[in-house]
Protein backbone atom coordinates (compact mmCIF):
# COMPACT_ATOMS: atom_id res chain seq x y z
CA UNK A 1 0.00 0.00 0.00
CA UNK A 2 1.69 3.09 -1.26
CA UNK A 3 1.83 5.96 1.15
CA UNK A 4 0.94 3.87 4.20
CA UNK A 5 4.43 4.08 5.64
CA UNK A 6 4.60 7.81 5.05
CA UNK A 7 1.31 8.57 6.77
CA UNK A 8 2.00 6.08 9.55
CA UNK A 9 5.31 7.73 10.28
CA UNK A 10 3.76 11.17 10.30
CA UNK A 11 0.90 10.07 12.55
CA UNK A 12 3.29 8.47 15.02
CA UNK A 13 5.50 11.55 15.04
CA UNK A 14 2.45 13.72 15.66
CA UNK A 15 1.25 11.51 18.50
CA UNK A 16 4.59 11.23 20.22
CA UNK A 17 5.11 14.97 20.04
CA UNK A 18 1.62 15.83 21.25
CA UNK A 19 0.96 17.07 24.77
CA UNK A 20 -2.05 14.84 24.89
CA UNK A 21 0.07 11.71 24.61
CA UNK A 22 2.66 12.92 27.10
CA UNK A 23 -0.01 13.71 29.70
CA UNK A 24 -1.81 10.41 29.17
CA UNK A 25 1.39 8.45 29.35
CA UNK A 26 2.59 10.25 32.45
CA UNK A 27 -0.72 9.64 34.19
CA UNK A 28 -0.82 5.95 33.37
CA UNK A 29 2.84 5.41 34.16
CA UNK A 30 2.41 7.15 37.49
CA UNK A 31 -0.63 5.16 38.55
CA UNK A 32 0.84 1.85 37.48
CA UNK A 33 4.16 2.50 39.14
CA UNK A 34 2.57 3.54 42.39
CA UNK A 35 0.23 0.60 42.52
CA UNK A 36 2.94 -1.84 41.52
CA UNK A 37 5.17 -0.41 44.21
CA UNK A 38 2.48 -0.71 46.86
CA UNK A 39 1.74 -4.27 45.87
CA UNK A 40 5.43 -5.07 45.86
CA UNK A 41 5.78 -3.79 49.41
CA UNK A 42 2.73 -5.80 50.44
CA UNK A 43 4.17 -8.97 48.98
CA UNK A 44 7.50 -8.38 50.69
CA UNK A 45 5.79 -7.98 54.04
CA UNK A 46 4.32 -11.43 53.93
CA UNK A 47 7.73 -12.88 53.26
CA UNK A 48 8.37 -16.02 55.19
CA UNK A 49 4.72 -16.72 55.46
CA UNK A 50 2.99 -18.98 53.03
CA UNK A 51 3.51 -17.46 49.62
CA UNK A 52 1.08 -18.19 46.88
CA UNK A 53 2.34 -19.58 43.65
CA UNK A 54 2.89 -17.18 40.82
CA UNK A 55 3.91 -14.38 43.12
CA UNK A 56 4.97 -12.32 40.20
CA UNK A 57 1.51 -12.10 38.71
CA UNK A 58 0.24 -10.67 41.98
CA UNK A 59 1.90 -7.43 40.94
CA UNK A 60 -0.80 -7.12 38.31
CA UNK A 61 -3.81 -8.60 40.02
CA UNK A 62 -3.52 -7.59 43.66
CA UNK A 63 -5.45 -4.42 44.48
CA UNK A 64 -3.06 -1.79 45.82
CA UNK A 65 -5.06 1.03 47.26
CA UNK A 66 -8.35 0.86 45.45
CA UNK A 67 -7.80 -1.16 42.35
CA UNK A 68 -5.40 -3.61 40.83
CA UNK A 69 -3.45 -2.75 37.74
CA UNK A 70 -5.65 -4.98 35.62
CA UNK A 71 -8.74 -3.20 36.85
CA UNK A 72 -7.12 0.14 36.23
CA UNK A 73 -6.41 -0.69 32.59
CA UNK A 74 -9.94 -2.03 32.15
CA UNK A 75 -11.36 1.21 33.40
CA UNK A 76 -8.85 3.74 32.12
CA UNK A 77 -7.67 2.02 28.94
CA UNK A 78 -10.79 3.00 26.99
CA UNK A 79 -10.06 6.62 27.72
CA UNK A 80 -6.64 6.22 26.13
CA UNK A 81 -8.15 4.79 22.97
CA UNK A 82 -10.83 7.46 22.84
CA UNK A 83 -8.44 10.31 23.42
CA UNK A 84 -6.10 9.08 20.70
CA UNK A 85 -8.87 8.70 18.15
CA UNK A 86 -11.74 11.09 18.69
CA UNK A 87 -10.46 13.83 16.36
CA UNK A 88 -8.39 11.83 13.92
CA UNK A 89 -10.50 12.44 10.83
CA UNK A 90 -12.67 15.43 11.62
CA UNK A 91 -9.78 17.64 12.68
CA UNK A 92 -8.09 17.03 9.35
CA UNK A 93 -11.37 17.69 7.61
CA UNK A 94 -11.87 20.96 9.46
CA UNK A 95 -8.34 22.14 8.78
CA UNK A 96 -8.62 21.22 5.12
CA UNK A 97 -5.65 18.89 5.29
CA UNK A 98 -7.78 15.85 4.53
CA UNK A 99 -8.41 16.96 0.96
CA UNK A 100 -4.76 17.79 0.51
CA UNK A 101 -3.97 14.25 1.61
CA UNK A 102 -6.61 12.72 -0.65
CA UNK A 103 -5.45 14.78 -3.63
CA UNK A 104 -2.13 12.94 -3.45
CA UNK A 105 -1.82 9.75 -5.49
CA UNK A 106 -2.79 7.37 -2.69
CA UNK A 107 -5.86 5.24 -2.10
CA UNK A 108 -8.36 6.62 0.30
CA UNK A 109 -8.28 3.66 2.65
CA UNK A 110 -4.56 4.16 3.23
CA UNK A 111 -5.44 7.22 5.30
CA UNK A 112 -7.75 5.44 7.68
CA UNK A 113 -5.61 2.31 7.86
CA UNK A 114 -2.56 4.36 8.74
CA UNK A 115 -4.45 6.27 11.40
CA UNK A 116 -5.79 3.14 13.03
CA UNK A 117 -2.45 1.39 12.79
CA UNK A 118 -0.62 4.35 14.31
CA UNK A 119 -3.02 4.28 17.24
CA UNK A 120 -2.53 0.55 17.75
CA UNK A 121 1.25 0.89 17.62
CA UNK A 122 1.06 3.69 20.14
CA UNK A 123 -1.15 1.69 22.49
CA UNK A 124 1.19 -1.26 22.16
CA UNK A 125 4.22 0.85 22.97
CA UNK A 126 2.46 2.42 25.92
CA UNK A 127 1.33 -0.85 27.47
CA UNK A 128 4.55 -2.70 26.74
CA UNK A 129 6.69 -0.05 28.35
CA UNK A 130 4.49 0.05 31.41
CA UNK A 131 4.50 -3.71 31.78
CA UNK A 132 8.27 -3.74 31.41
CA UNK A 133 8.73 -1.03 34.00
CA UNK A 134 6.46 -2.86 36.43
CA UNK A 135 8.33 -6.08 35.79
CA UNK A 136 11.59 -4.34 36.54
CA UNK A 137 10.21 -2.77 39.66
CA UNK A 138 8.77 -6.10 40.71
CA UNK A 139 12.12 -7.80 40.26
CA UNK A 140 13.72 -5.27 42.55
CA UNK A 141 11.01 -5.29 45.19
CA UNK A 142 10.02 -8.91 45.33
CA UNK A 143 13.26 -10.44 44.18
CA UNK A 144 11.59 -13.31 42.38
CA UNK A 145 12.27 -13.96 38.75
CA UNK A 146 9.10 -14.68 36.79
CA UNK A 147 8.86 -18.12 35.23
CA UNK A 148 8.25 -18.83 31.57
CA UNK A 149 4.59 -19.46 32.20
CA UNK A 150 4.20 -16.15 33.98
CA UNK A 151 5.89 -14.33 31.13
CA UNK A 152 3.52 -15.94 28.65
CA UNK A 153 0.58 -14.98 30.79
CA UNK A 154 1.74 -11.39 30.92
CA UNK A 155 2.21 -11.46 27.17
CA UNK A 156 -1.30 -12.81 26.62
CA UNK A 157 -2.58 -10.10 28.93
CA UNK A 158 -0.72 -7.50 26.87
CA UNK A 159 -2.18 -8.70 23.58
CA UNK A 160 -5.73 -8.78 24.92
CA UNK A 161 -5.29 -5.31 26.35
CA UNK A 162 -4.08 -3.92 23.03
CA UNK A 163 -7.09 -5.41 21.26
CA UNK A 164 -9.38 -4.00 23.93
CA UNK A 165 -8.01 -0.48 23.70
CA UNK A 166 -7.97 -0.76 19.90
CA UNK A 167 -11.72 -1.32 20.09
CA UNK A 168 -12.15 2.02 21.79
CA UNK A 169 -9.77 3.62 19.32
CA UNK A 170 -11.89 2.23 16.48
CA UNK A 171 -15.07 3.55 18.08
CA UNK A 172 -13.49 6.99 18.49
CA UNK A 173 -12.31 7.03 14.86
CA UNK A 174 -15.81 6.08 13.77
CA UNK A 175 -17.21 9.04 15.70
CA UNK A 176 -14.57 11.29 14.20
CA UNK A 177 -15.75 10.27 10.74
CA UNK A 178 -19.45 10.58 11.45
CA UNK A 179 -19.36 13.86 13.35
CA UNK A 180 -17.96 16.98 11.78
CA UNK A 181 -17.16 18.72 15.03
CA UNK A 182 -14.40 17.40 17.25
CA UNK A 183 -16.31 18.43 20.37
CA UNK A 184 -19.29 16.32 19.34
CA UNK A 185 -17.20 13.26 18.64
CA UNK A 186 -15.36 13.69 21.94
CA UNK A 187 -18.70 13.85 23.76
CA UNK A 188 -20.07 10.85 21.90
CA UNK A 189 -16.96 8.84 22.76
CA UNK A 190 -17.22 9.81 26.41
CA UNK A 191 -20.92 8.91 26.44
CA UNK A 192 -20.13 5.48 25.08
CA UNK A 193 -17.45 4.97 27.70
CA UNK A 194 -19.68 6.08 30.57
CA UNK A 195 -22.52 3.96 29.30
CA UNK A 196 -20.46 0.81 29.20
CA UNK A 197 -18.60 1.42 32.42
CA UNK A 198 -21.41 2.54 34.70
CA UNK A 199 -24.86 2.37 33.27
CA UNK A 200 -24.78 -1.09 31.86
CA UNK A 201 -24.21 -2.64 35.30
CA UNK A 202 -27.03 -0.60 36.81
CA UNK A 203 -29.25 -1.33 33.84
CA UNK A 204 -28.46 -5.02 34.03
CA UNK A 205 -29.57 -5.38 37.63
CA UNK A 206 -32.73 -3.39 36.97
CA UNK A 207 -33.48 -5.60 34.01
CA UNK A 208 -32.78 -8.74 35.99
CA UNK A 209 -35.06 -7.57 38.76
CA UNK A 210 -37.94 -6.96 36.40
CA UNK A 211 -37.46 -10.17 34.46
CA UNK A 212 -36.93 -12.44 37.43
CA UNK A 213 -38.88 -10.69 40.11
CA UNK A 214 -39.91 -13.50 42.36
CA UNK A 215 -41.57 -12.34 45.49
CA UNK A 216 -39.80 -14.78 47.77
CA UNK A 217 -36.06 -14.96 47.82
CA UNK A 218 -35.00 -18.45 47.08
CA UNK A 219 -31.64 -19.66 45.79
CA UNK A 220 -33.02 -20.49 42.36
CA UNK A 221 -34.34 -17.04 41.62
CA UNK A 222 -31.20 -15.47 43.00
CA UNK A 223 -29.09 -17.63 40.74
CA UNK A 224 -31.32 -16.86 37.80
CA UNK A 225 -30.99 -13.18 38.48
CA UNK A 226 -27.23 -13.38 38.75
CA UNK A 227 -27.09 -15.27 35.50
CA UNK A 228 -29.22 -12.65 33.74
CA UNK A 229 -27.07 -9.84 35.05
CA UNK A 230 -24.02 -11.65 33.77
CA UNK A 231 -25.41 -12.02 30.27
CA UNK A 232 -26.51 -8.43 29.97
CA UNK A 233 -23.27 -7.10 31.33
CA UNK A 234 -21.33 -9.16 28.81
CA UNK A 235 -22.58 -6.78 26.15
CA UNK A 236 -20.01 -4.36 27.51
CA UNK A 237 -16.50 -4.70 26.12
CA UNK A 238 -15.24 -3.65 29.52
CA UNK A 239 -16.79 -6.72 31.09
CA UNK A 240 -15.48 -8.97 28.35
CA UNK A 241 -12.04 -7.60 28.91
CA UNK A 242 -12.09 -7.77 32.70
CA UNK A 243 -13.27 -11.36 32.67
CA UNK A 244 -10.77 -12.38 30.02
CA UNK A 245 -7.72 -10.77 31.58
CA UNK A 246 -8.58 -11.69 35.14
CA UNK A 247 -8.61 -15.33 34.11
CA UNK A 248 -5.59 -15.15 31.87
CA UNK A 249 -3.39 -13.50 34.42
CA UNK A 250 -4.56 -15.51 37.43
CA UNK A 251 -3.92 -19.24 37.05
CA UNK A 252 -6.05 -20.01 40.08
CA UNK A 253 -9.19 -18.68 38.47
CA UNK A 254 -10.99 -21.46 36.75
CA UNK A 255 -14.09 -19.68 35.62
CA UNK A 256 -14.90 -16.21 34.50
CA UNK A 257 -17.41 -15.92 37.30
CA UNK A 258 -16.16 -14.05 40.30
CA UNK A 259 -18.47 -15.80 42.75
CA UNK A 260 -19.17 -19.46 42.61
CA UNK A 261 -22.17 -21.02 44.19
CA UNK A 262 -20.65 -23.44 46.67
CA UNK A 263 -22.74 -26.48 47.31
CA UNK A 264 -21.41 -29.74 48.80
CA UNK A 265 -20.36 -31.10 45.42
CA UNK A 266 -18.63 -27.91 44.40
CA UNK A 267 -16.79 -27.90 47.67
CA UNK A 268 -15.50 -31.38 46.98
CA UNK A 269 -14.37 -30.47 43.51
CA UNK A 270 -12.74 -27.28 44.76
CA UNK A 271 -10.64 -29.16 47.28
CA UNK A 272 -9.76 -31.85 44.80
CA UNK A 273 -8.74 -29.60 42.01
CA UNK A 274 -7.21 -26.66 43.74
CA UNK A 275 -4.06 -26.53 41.66
CA UNK A 276 -3.45 -23.76 39.14
CA UNK A 277 -4.60 -24.12 35.56
CA UNK A 278 -2.04 -24.35 32.79
CA UNK A 279 -1.99 -21.33 30.51
CA UNK A 280 -3.63 -23.14 27.62
CA UNK A 281 -6.54 -24.07 29.85
CA UNK A 282 -6.88 -20.55 31.19
CA UNK A 283 -7.00 -19.27 27.63
CA UNK A 284 -9.57 -21.89 26.76
CA UNK A 285 -11.85 -20.70 29.55
CA UNK A 286 -11.92 -17.18 28.17
CA UNK A 287 -11.62 -17.98 24.48
CA UNK A 288 -15.21 -16.85 23.78
CA UNK A 289 -14.44 -13.58 25.49
CA UNK A 290 -11.27 -13.04 23.51
CA UNK A 291 -12.96 -13.88 20.24
CA UNK A 292 -15.86 -11.53 20.99
CA UNK A 293 -13.40 -8.79 21.85
CA UNK A 294 -11.52 -9.25 18.58
CA UNK A 295 -14.82 -9.43 16.70
CA UNK A 296 -16.22 -6.16 18.03
CA UNK A 297 -12.90 -4.45 17.36
CA UNK A 298 -12.91 -5.66 13.77
CA UNK A 299 -16.55 -4.71 13.29
CA UNK A 300 -15.90 -1.26 14.68
CA UNK A 301 -12.98 -0.68 12.33
CA UNK A 302 -14.83 -2.14 9.35
CA UNK A 303 -17.69 0.23 10.02
CA UNK A 304 -15.40 3.25 10.11
CA UNK A 305 -13.72 2.04 6.96
CA UNK A 306 -16.98 1.70 5.04
CA UNK A 307 -18.38 5.02 6.19
CA UNK A 308 -15.14 6.78 5.35
CA UNK A 309 -14.90 5.23 1.89
CA UNK A 310 -18.41 6.31 1.01
CA UNK A 311 -18.26 9.82 2.36
CA UNK A 312 -18.42 12.69 -0.11
CA UNK A 313 -15.32 14.82 -0.15
CA UNK A 314 -17.24 17.83 -1.39
CA UNK A 315 -18.33 19.25 1.94
CA UNK A 316 -14.93 20.47 2.87
CA UNK B 1 -3.65 18.28 -36.62
CA UNK B 2 -3.91 19.78 -33.17
CA UNK B 3 -2.67 17.65 -30.26
CA UNK B 4 -5.23 16.02 -28.01
CA UNK B 5 -6.41 18.31 -25.21
CA UNK B 6 -4.93 17.72 -21.77
CA UNK B 7 -8.21 18.21 -19.97
CA UNK B 8 -11.44 17.30 -21.70
CA UNK B 9 -14.96 16.75 -20.43
CA UNK B 10 -18.04 15.58 -22.20
CA UNK B 11 -21.49 16.16 -20.71
CA UNK B 12 -19.98 15.98 -17.24
CA UNK B 13 -22.81 16.11 -14.72
CA UNK B 14 -23.02 16.01 -10.95
CA UNK B 15 -26.26 15.93 -9.03
CA UNK B 16 -26.37 16.22 -5.25
CA UNK B 17 -29.61 14.94 -3.82
CA UNK B 18 -31.95 17.60 -5.22
CA UNK B 19 -29.54 20.01 -6.73
CA UNK B 20 -27.74 19.95 -10.03
CA UNK B 21 -24.23 21.15 -9.27
CA UNK B 22 -22.71 20.61 -12.71
CA UNK B 23 -24.96 20.38 -15.75
CA UNK B 24 -23.67 18.68 -18.90
CA UNK B 25 -20.35 20.44 -18.91
CA UNK B 26 -18.28 20.08 -22.06
CA UNK B 27 -14.99 21.88 -22.45
CA UNK B 28 -11.32 21.22 -23.02
CA UNK B 29 -7.97 22.74 -22.16
CA UNK B 30 -4.79 22.31 -24.19
CA UNK B 31 -1.25 21.78 -23.04
CA UNK B 32 0.48 24.80 -21.59
CA UNK B 33 -2.71 26.79 -21.57
CA UNK B 34 -3.90 28.88 -18.63
CA UNK B 35 -7.64 28.50 -18.42
CA UNK B 36 -9.60 30.85 -16.19
CA UNK B 37 -12.59 29.26 -14.56
CA UNK B 38 -15.02 31.98 -13.62
CA UNK B 39 -18.43 32.09 -12.09
CA UNK B 40 -20.33 33.07 -8.98
CA UNK B 41 -19.87 31.13 -5.75
CA UNK B 42 -21.70 27.84 -5.88
CA UNK B 43 -21.67 27.68 -9.68
CA UNK B 44 -20.01 24.26 -9.56
CA UNK B 45 -16.40 25.21 -10.22
CA UNK B 46 -14.91 23.34 -7.28
CA UNK B 47 -17.21 20.37 -7.88
CA UNK B 48 -15.90 20.20 -11.45
CA UNK B 49 -12.30 20.30 -10.24
CA UNK B 50 -13.02 17.53 -7.71
CA UNK B 51 -14.57 15.39 -10.43
CA UNK B 52 -11.59 15.97 -12.70
CA UNK B 53 -9.35 14.78 -9.85
CA UNK B 54 -11.41 11.70 -9.18
CA UNK B 55 -12.20 12.83 -5.64
CA UNK B 56 -15.92 12.95 -6.44
CA UNK B 57 -17.69 10.61 -8.75
CA UNK B 58 -19.63 12.23 -11.60
CA UNK B 59 -23.32 11.40 -11.91
CA UNK B 60 -23.00 11.33 -15.67
CA UNK B 61 -20.73 12.20 -18.55
CA UNK B 62 -17.04 11.65 -19.01
CA UNK B 63 -13.82 13.39 -18.17
CA UNK B 64 -10.32 12.77 -19.47
CA UNK B 65 -7.08 14.08 -18.04
CA UNK B 66 -4.09 13.30 -20.25
CA UNK B 67 -6.29 10.61 -21.72
CA UNK B 68 -7.02 8.98 -18.34
CA UNK B 69 -10.49 8.69 -16.85
CA UNK B 70 -10.35 10.10 -13.31
CA UNK B 71 -13.43 8.17 -12.22
CA UNK B 72 -11.76 4.89 -13.17
CA UNK B 73 -8.14 5.51 -12.38
CA UNK B 74 -7.99 8.32 -9.84
CA UNK B 75 -4.54 7.36 -8.60
CA UNK B 76 -2.99 7.72 -12.05
CA UNK B 77 -4.68 11.07 -12.50
CA UNK B 78 -3.67 12.32 -9.08
CA UNK B 79 -0.08 11.36 -9.78
CA UNK B 80 -0.01 13.86 -12.66
CA UNK B 81 -2.30 16.57 -11.40
CA UNK B 82 -1.59 19.03 -8.63
CA UNK B 83 -4.56 20.50 -6.80
CA UNK B 84 -4.19 23.60 -4.69
CA UNK B 85 -7.36 24.14 -2.74
CA UNK B 86 -8.47 27.50 -1.46
CA UNK B 87 -7.02 27.15 2.05
CA UNK B 88 -4.04 25.12 0.84
CA UNK B 89 -4.52 22.47 3.52
CA UNK B 90 -0.96 22.29 4.74
CA UNK B 91 -0.20 20.79 8.13
CA UNK B 92 0.45 23.94 10.08
CA UNK B 93 2.78 22.37 12.62
CA UNK B 94 5.28 21.30 9.98
CA UNK B 95 7.94 23.45 8.38
CA UNK B 96 7.84 24.05 4.64
CA UNK B 97 10.59 21.52 4.08
CA UNK B 98 8.91 18.85 6.24
CA UNK B 99 5.63 19.35 4.42
CA UNK B 100 7.28 19.01 1.03
CA UNK B 101 9.15 15.93 2.22
CA UNK B 102 5.86 14.38 3.28
CA UNK B 103 4.30 15.16 -0.10
CA UNK B 104 7.35 13.74 -1.88
CA UNK B 105 7.08 10.56 0.16
CA UNK B 106 3.39 10.19 -0.67
CA UNK B 107 4.29 10.56 -4.33
CA UNK B 108 6.92 7.88 -4.09
CA UNK B 109 9.85 10.20 -4.79
CA UNK B 110 13.11 8.80 -3.39
CA UNK B 111 14.65 10.60 -0.47
CA UNK B 112 17.71 11.98 -2.22
CA UNK B 113 15.86 13.03 -5.33
CA UNK B 114 13.29 14.67 -3.09
CA UNK B 115 15.87 16.77 -1.23
CA UNK B 116 17.30 18.09 -4.49
CA UNK B 117 13.86 18.88 -5.85
CA UNK B 118 12.80 20.57 -2.61
CA UNK B 119 15.89 22.79 -2.70
CA UNK B 120 15.18 23.76 -6.28
CA UNK B 121 11.49 24.34 -5.73
CA UNK B 122 11.98 26.45 -2.60
CA UNK B 123 14.53 28.62 -4.42
CA UNK B 124 12.20 28.92 -7.39
CA UNK B 125 9.31 30.25 -5.33
CA UNK B 126 11.53 32.38 -3.11
CA UNK B 127 11.05 30.50 0.15
CA UNK B 128 14.59 29.20 0.44
CA UNK B 129 16.33 32.06 2.19
CA UNK B 130 13.88 32.83 4.94
CA UNK B 131 16.32 32.29 7.79
CA UNK B 132 15.64 29.66 10.44
CA UNK B 133 12.89 27.18 9.50
CA UNK B 134 9.43 28.43 10.37
CA UNK B 135 6.32 26.39 10.91
CA UNK B 136 3.68 26.81 8.25
CA UNK B 137 1.37 28.18 10.95
CA UNK B 138 3.51 31.34 10.93
CA UNK B 139 3.37 31.70 7.14
CA UNK B 140 1.54 34.57 5.51
CA UNK B 141 -1.11 33.79 2.89
CA UNK B 142 1.27 34.67 0.12
CA UNK B 143 3.95 32.36 1.46
CA UNK B 144 1.47 29.53 1.71
CA UNK B 145 0.46 30.03 -1.91
CA UNK B 146 4.09 30.01 -2.94
CA UNK B 147 4.62 26.82 -0.96
CA UNK B 148 1.69 25.36 -2.88
CA UNK B 149 3.45 26.18 -6.12
CA UNK B 150 6.62 24.58 -4.75
CA UNK B 151 4.54 21.45 -4.15
CA UNK B 152 3.51 21.43 -7.82
CA UNK B 153 7.16 21.72 -8.78
CA UNK B 154 8.46 18.86 -6.67
CA UNK B 155 5.63 16.62 -7.78
CA UNK B 156 6.44 17.54 -11.35
CA UNK B 157 2.74 17.90 -12.04
CA UNK B 158 1.68 18.09 -15.67
CA UNK B 159 -1.64 19.73 -14.85
CA UNK B 160 -2.49 22.08 -12.01
CA UNK B 161 -5.90 22.99 -10.62
CA UNK B 162 -5.70 26.19 -8.64
CA UNK B 163 -8.71 27.16 -6.60
CA UNK B 164 -8.62 30.89 -5.84
CA UNK B 165 -4.83 31.19 -5.84
CA UNK B 166 -4.79 34.92 -5.25
CA UNK B 167 -7.64 35.22 -2.77
CA UNK B 168 -6.93 37.67 0.00
CA UNK B 169 -3.40 38.47 -1.09
CA UNK B 170 -1.93 41.95 -1.12
CA UNK B 171 -1.13 43.40 -4.56
CA UNK B 172 2.54 42.56 -4.34
CA UNK B 173 1.90 38.93 -3.38
CA UNK B 174 -0.77 38.66 -6.06
CA UNK B 175 1.72 39.84 -8.64
CA UNK B 176 4.26 37.30 -7.45
CA UNK B 177 1.84 34.41 -7.62
CA UNK B 178 0.63 35.50 -11.07
CA UNK B 179 4.20 35.60 -12.33
CA UNK B 180 4.88 32.15 -10.94
CA UNK B 181 1.74 30.73 -12.53
CA UNK B 182 2.69 32.21 -15.88
CA UNK B 183 6.16 30.78 -15.62
CA UNK B 184 4.78 27.32 -14.84
CA UNK B 185 2.77 27.44 -18.03
CA UNK B 186 5.46 28.95 -20.25
CA UNK B 187 8.56 27.18 -18.94
CA UNK B 188 7.24 23.86 -17.69
CA UNK B 189 4.42 23.60 -20.25
CA UNK B 190 2.13 22.95 -17.32
CA UNK B 191 -1.56 23.09 -18.09
CA UNK B 192 -3.32 25.29 -15.60
CA UNK B 193 -6.95 25.58 -14.63
CA UNK B 194 -7.55 28.35 -12.20
CA UNK B 195 -10.72 29.57 -10.63
CA UNK B 196 -10.81 33.10 -9.39
CA UNK B 197 -12.97 36.11 -8.72
CA UNK B 198 -10.20 38.62 -9.28
CA UNK B 199 -11.10 39.31 -12.85
CA UNK B 200 -8.42 41.83 -13.74
CA UNK B 201 -5.83 39.28 -12.64
CA UNK B 202 -7.50 36.59 -14.70
CA UNK B 203 -7.60 38.91 -17.67
CA UNK B 204 -3.86 39.48 -17.36
CA UNK B 205 -2.69 35.89 -17.19
CA UNK B 206 -5.33 33.64 -18.75
CA UNK B 207 -5.23 32.56 -22.37
CA UNK B 208 -8.84 31.55 -22.29
CA UNK B 209 -11.72 31.80 -19.84
CA UNK B 210 -14.87 29.83 -19.22
CA UNK B 211 -17.78 31.36 -17.36
CA UNK B 212 -19.87 28.96 -15.36
CA UNK B 213 -23.28 29.88 -14.06
CA UNK B 214 -25.57 27.45 -12.25
CA UNK B 215 -23.57 24.43 -13.34
CA UNK B 216 -23.50 25.37 -17.03
CA UNK B 217 -20.69 26.90 -18.99
CA UNK B 218 -22.26 29.90 -20.64
CA UNK B 219 -19.13 31.24 -22.29
CA UNK B 220 -15.83 29.77 -23.31
CA UNK B 221 -13.06 31.37 -25.32
CA UNK B 222 -10.30 33.97 -25.39
CA UNK B 223 -11.31 37.19 -23.68
CA UNK B 224 -11.27 39.39 -26.78
CA UNK B 225 -13.45 36.91 -28.61
CA UNK B 226 -16.00 36.91 -25.79
CA UNK B 227 -15.94 40.69 -25.86
CA UNK B 228 -16.65 40.73 -29.59
CA UNK B 229 -19.52 38.30 -29.12
CA UNK B 230 -21.09 40.32 -26.36
CA UNK B 231 -20.46 43.83 -27.46
CA UNK B 232 -20.59 43.25 -31.18
CA UNK B 233 -18.00 45.76 -32.25
CA UNK B 234 -14.27 45.69 -31.58
CA UNK B 235 -14.02 47.96 -28.64
CA UNK B 236 -10.59 49.11 -27.80
CA UNK B 237 -11.08 49.13 -24.06
CA UNK B 238 -13.06 46.48 -22.32
CA UNK B 239 -12.61 44.67 -19.09
CA UNK B 240 -13.40 41.13 -18.15
CA UNK B 241 -15.66 42.54 -15.46
CA UNK B 242 -17.98 44.01 -18.08
CA UNK B 243 -18.14 40.75 -20.00
CA UNK B 244 -18.62 38.72 -16.85
CA UNK B 245 -21.42 40.92 -15.55
CA UNK B 246 -23.21 40.79 -18.87
CA UNK B 247 -23.15 36.99 -18.87
CA UNK B 248 -24.02 36.86 -15.22
CA UNK B 249 -27.08 39.09 -15.61
CA UNK B 250 -28.27 37.10 -18.60
CA UNK B 251 -27.73 33.81 -16.79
Amino acid sequence: MKGLAAILRKELADHFASHRFVILFALIAMVSLISAYMVGIKIREVEGQLKPQFVFLLLFTEPAAMFSLVQFVAFFGPLVGLILGFDSINRERNEGTLSKLLAQPIYRDVVINAKFLAGVVLIGVMLLSIVLVITGLGLMLVGIVPGIEEIWRIFAYLVISVVYIAFWLGAAILFSIVFRSTATSALASLALWIFFSFFITIGASILANTLASDAELNPQSAARRAELVKYVVLASPMELYSDATATVIDPLRKSTRSTLPVGPMEAVSMTRFSGPLPLAQSLLVVMPHIISLVAITVVCFALSYTVFMRQEIRSL
Amino acid sequence: MTPAPVVATEDLTKIYRHQVAVDHLTFSVNEGEIFGFLGPNGAGKTTTLLMLLGLTEPTGGRARILGIDPAREPIKVKARVGYLQENMGFYSDLTARQMLRFVAELNGIGRQAAEARIDNALTEVGLADEGPPKKIAAFSRGMRQRLGIAELLIRDARVAFLDEPTLGLDPDATQRISDLIQRLAREQRMTILLSSHQLHQVQKICDRVGIMIKGRMVANGPIDQLAREKFGVDREEFTLEEIYMKYFLEG
